[in-house]
């Protein structure tokens, strides 16, 4: 068999291009999230998981980026983030205060062929992992799970200080099903019905509220850079192999 | 294709003399670091002056501070755009230790724990114009800000003030070290702008 | 605060050298000689550049530095890089 023709290299995947952004609608998300839903008229669409880098710039040239994970991936739709607001940082309060629908911001991407889930790829379970505002990535990957009628057992386990921190509440909560289970972790407050514990996962919580270890799921776990190391260590730990754990790591402590 | 963000104007930017161009000035101090940190206890740190003779200089941690350290108030221009006003360091200038180092090299690789490296020329080390810094701000220097002991050269950018240093090496050429073989400036002048080759 | 990201933070600067995605290319250390994804090196964005080292051994695999108007890039810790068709 001869080789494919070198033009076929990556053709498969959108090619990642700046693209001018139109604010479509900006919705309060959380306390501290922002749902941003922006019209890209160029926009090539995007696997479940990938980023974007959004850039500013102010009147003197002073630019500054960042990276975000986008939470949509439906092919010719809209490009939904979610951005939770750091306090002292510089993108994410203009992002969260000061956009509003009509601006216009520059995006780069669509970013990133690892950290993604692709319909029909494989069998096995999936076992996500989310840590607070870590869930972007995540939602879309179920997204796209339950629009492709993928039937490969889903999970999310997805942990948040209280139940008003919890980003795509109601879409998450639409996509339960045979094949999509959802189970919150609530570390400060739950909310008043709620039966379970209430604190920091810890090893045990991990192993009985995941898919076994035995049954070889693939693993995507998305936090700040402590959350996804303890998890991933834990989960080494539990006996799955690192090799079927991916991480995104989005900083912060 | 950029176009002005409306509304956006960063971090505040200000006109002052003692800035360098292109500089933003940051009352906080921000930790930069290119890998794990070391954590280095003064029992066990050392640093080494190696000249061409094959002669190594040691000092331990006492013997460093046994060298007499002093005060210094210096401004920080870091070649990420933040400069920092007035820092107060104390530390032990490399007059000291170079004192009884003969060499006919000029130029110096810095060498730190954890692998970093960085080029400078020995002139820029002496005449008061270099220290190998303990304390900032009044604290020992915490393993995040290069402690327990970094190079602390203010008149080039900060990526030349090398964290958790532990030796220098005489050249007798200017090679370059980490960042500035990856694109950075080879001398990294802040007044002259000198951040990339 | 000094942190650190996965390869996959890599993306963007990448793909400004590289016409696709190289972040789940496997590469191999030059220093412990391990094969592994790009996007499972460390990286570690708070420095002048971006330092992308191996999960495996700390080797710096990559440097990417941002100069405005050009963009340093170093693979020097990667011994190879194996692109998927």
């Amino acid at each position: 068999m001869s080789a494919p023709p070198l033009t076929q290299l990556g053709r498969s995947r959108p090619q990642a291009a700046w693209h001018v952004a139109t604010v479509a609608e900006v919705r309060r998300e959380t306390s501290t999230a922002v749902r941003l839903t922006l019209d890209v008229p160029t926009w090539p669409g995007s696997e479940a998981g990938s980023h974007l880098d959004l850039r500013l710039t102010a009147p003197d040239g002073y630019q500054a980026s960042r990276s975000y994970s986008i939470a949509s991936s439906a092919p010719g739709g809209p490009v939904v983030l979610a951005v939770d607001e750091l306090p002292d940082g510089e993108v994410s309060p203009f992002l969260v205060h000061e956009v509003r629908p009509g601006d216009q911001l520059e995006v780069h991407g669509p970013l990133g062929s690892f950290f993604v889930w692709r319909p029909g790829e494989s069998d096995r379970p999936v076992q996500l992992v989310a840590g607070g505002s870590g869930v972007v990535p995540l939602y879309a990957i179920a997204a796209a799970h339950g629009a492709a009628g993928d039937t490969s057992p889903l999970r999310l386990l997805y942990s948040v200080r209280r139940p008003g921190d919890v980003l795509f509440a109601d879409e998450l909560a639409a996509l339960r099903g045979p094949a999509f289970e959802l189970e919150l972790v609530y570390t400060r407050e739950a909310p008043a019905t709620w039966a379970g514990p209430v604190g920091r996962l810890d090893k045990e919580a991990l192993a009985a509220s995941t898919v076994a270890a035995s049954a070889r799921p693939r693993v995507y776990v998305c936090g700040s850079t402590r959350f996804v190391e303890t998890i991933a260590a834990w989960l080494q730990d539990l006996g799955h192999a690192a090799a079927d754990i991916r991480t995104e790591r989005f900083g912060g402590l | 294709m950029s176009f002005t963000t409306r509304g956006f104007s960063g971090r505040r930017r200000e006109e002052n003399p003692r800035l360098p161009p292109g500089q933003t000035l940051f009352d906080d101090w921000p930790v930069l670091t290119a890998g794990p940190t070391p954590h280095v206890d003064t029992a066990d740190w050392e640093l080494t002056i190696q000249d061409e003779t094959g002669t190594d200089h040691r000092w331990d941690w006492d013997g460093l501070l046994a060298l007499g350290v002093e005060d210094v108030t210096v401004d920080i221009h870091c070649v990420t755009h933040w400069t920092k006003l007035d820092m107060a360091w104390r530390g032990v200038s490399l007059d000291k230790l170079f004192q009884d180092v003969e060499s006919e090299h000029e130029f110096v690789m810095a060498r730190s724990y954890g692998g970093y490296t960085t080029n400078l020329p020995l002139e820029d080390l002496l005449d008061g114009k270099a220290w190998i810094a303990t304390e900032a701000e009044g604290d020992p220097l915490g393993p995040e800000h290069g402690g327990p002991a970094r190079l602390l050269v203010p008149h080039l950018y900060f990526w030349k003030s090398a964290k958790w240093i532990r030796g220098l090496t005489m050249m007798a050429d200017d090679e370059p070290g980490f960042w500035e073989q990856n694109g950075y400036h080879l001398y990294g002048d802040p007044w002259k702008e000198e951040r990339y080759w | 605060m000094a942190t650190h990201l996965d390869g996959n933070a890599l993306a963007g600067a990448l793909s400004e050298v590289f016409r696709a995605d190289v972040t789940a290319a496997r590469a191999r250390c030059a220093g412990c000689g391990g094969v592994s994804p790009i996007a499972r090196a460390m990286v570690y964005p708070d420095a002048p550049g971006l330092v992308a080292r191996c999960a495996s051994c700390d080797q710096v695999l990559a440097t990417i530095v941002d100069a405005g108007d050009r963009v340093f890039l170093s693979l020097s810790g990667m011994s190879t890089i194996e692109l998927r068709r």
